[in-house]
């Protein structure tokens, strides 16, 4: 219990004082994952509108596989990463292992997954409503896809958000890719698994409320700008 | 608006999962006016009208038009049993086709106004389309259909579960459509509105067409007895 309240002072403490070492990570924690999340949308997106309007023969096995890989153990993702990054590895050349670039490629992996998987299961349902009159009207499968994107914009920032909050809050993969460098790729949750290794207990505690207000914040920034975008509940 | 009557459908057959849904069903579509489908419940009248569309797969049979197919494709409009609303606002709901065609927005947007107010939403046209009433929904569905000036126009059921008032809009919308030139195909359980509207007449029964004929004599001197029990109002089955 005193930890816990060494933790809320520490965290206190850290916000008042705005401390420069934790602007630092708490910043590139965010980069690093608002990076990830923007490219796995990129990918995710118009993958799960795809498997929602088009039937081909992998359909079903490309949704199962999809499903499977939501739970893929992070850590051994920042495993494979890092050995394609390795200097003896195929993408050795490319230098990235230890940086943020390599942090965010093992993240993109983490989430695709995820955020296609949520955000397929309620482009679904918008596809079984819209279907008879997309197909009617004769429009062309990116049309359908265009229109399902738009239409389902909301349910999609739910997978997003998903995204975000598995992305945010994930230690073990960017830990092996990242190596926690100081000033280099140091984030909010391998500083909290730093200070936790070193028995640094309250510091640990009170950066990890920084994280939880962080993910907090954003979820709420991005439902407040979505909503002040149109008034109207669909 | 391009040629594309007559139409001939010939042995259209849509069969799913071992059971034969119609046909084999011989029709032709010329002239102009209204040909009304009729028949009691399950005989087929939706399958026909999404097959004549082209949105239902056939298993036999083949439907022609007068022009190629990709093109009486883009000059047909179908509005369905139950109207489709896109989750957006209502002007929007009526350029989709617009823009899908490839119209201008600024274009679209003119001409989206001006079918709202033609259907009475001029007030409305910035609200949800998925929270309008039934009957509001119908006349936003069949503009959404007419905006694009089909050559040829499905209805399926336009005036289910309406009011009077509101299927009196609707049949007005219908009517203007068809002598502005559309030719119109729609299904119906309301003999009145049949009647009303008819310039020729398709009776189906289990999947088949069982009679045909030019309105008023089709409906007041039915040629087979299934046809006279259904425009008595008996039970045919
Ligand atoms: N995809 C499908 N698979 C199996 N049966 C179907 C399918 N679609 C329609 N049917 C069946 O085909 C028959 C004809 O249906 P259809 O909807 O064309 O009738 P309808 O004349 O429009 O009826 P209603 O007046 O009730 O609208 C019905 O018995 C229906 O259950
Ligand atoms: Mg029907």
């Amino acid at each position: 219990m005193t930890d816990l309240w060494g933790g809320l002072y520490a965290a206190a403490r850290l916000l008042i004082t705005l401390d420069p070492d934790l602007i630092e990570i708490a910043l590139r924690s965010l980069r690093v994952t608002l990076s990830a999340l923007a490219i796995a949308c990129v990918i995710a997106l118009p993958l799960a509108a795809l498997l929602a309007v088009r039937r081909f023969r992998l359909r079903r096995a490309t949704i199962a596989i999809l499903n499977a890989l939501m739970g893929l153990p992070p850590v051994v993702v920042g495993l494979v990463v890092y050995v394609l990054l390795s200097r003896a590895g195929p993408l050795g050349v490319l230098g990235l292992l230890f940086t943020p670039t390599a942090m965010i490629i093992a993240q993109v992996i983490i989430i695709v997954p995820l955020v296609a998987s949520i955000a397929h299961q309620s482009l679904r349902e918008l596809w079984a409503e819209y279907h008879d009159l997309l197909i009617s009207l004769d429009t062309t499968q990116r049309q359908r896809i265009a229109t399902l994107l738009w239409d389902g914009r909301r349910s999609l920032l739910t997978a997003a958000l998903a995204g975000f909050g598995r992305a945010i809050g994930e230690v073990g993969a960017i830990m092996v890719v990242g190596g926690n460098i100081d000033h280099a790729t140091r984030v909010m949750t391998t500083a909290i698994a730093l200070e936790t290794g070193k028995g640094n207990f309250a510091l640990a505690l009170g950066l990890g409320f920084v994280l939880i207000a962080l993910a907090i914040a954003v979820n709420l920034a991005i439902h407040w700008l979505s909503r002040t975008e149109r008034g109207q509940q669909w | 608006m391009v040629e594309m009557l007559p139409l001939v459908a010939t042995g259209v057959t849509v069969t799913r999962r071992g059971k034969r849904l119609i046909g084999p069903v011989d029709l032709n579509i010329e002239g102009d006016g209204v040909t009304v489908v009729i028949g009691p419940n399950g005989a087929g009248k939706t399958t026909l009208l999404q097959a004549l569309h082209g949105i239902t797969r056939l298993n036999a049979g083949t439907v022609r038009w007068a022009c190629p197919a990709t093109q009486a494709r883009r000059a047909q409009a179908f509005v369905f049993q139950t109207p489709v609303m896109l989750r957006r606002s209502v002007l929007e709901n009526l350029i989709y086709p617009l823009r899908a065609g490839g119209m201008a927005r600024k274009a679209a947007l003119a001409l989206g106004r001006e079918w709202c107010g033609r259907i009475g939403l001029g007030a409305a046209e910035g609200r949800p389309a998925t929270v309008l009433s039934r009957g509001e929904k119908q006349k936003l569905a069949i503009a959404r259909a007419l905006i694009i000036e089909p050559a040829v126009l499905f209805l399926d059921e336009p005036s289910a579960s309406l009011d009077g008032g509101a299927t009196r809009e609707v049949e007005t919308l219908i009517e203007t459509a068809a002598k502005g030139g559309t030719r119109v195909i729609l299904s119906t359980h309301d003999m009145g509105q049949a009647r009303r509207l008819a310039r020729d007449a398709v009776f189906l029964l289990r999947g088949r067409v069982h009679e045909r004929g030019p309105a008023p004599e089709f409906f007041h001197s039915p040629g087979t007895a299934q046809a006279r029990a259904f425009l008595a109002g008996d039970i045919v089955e």
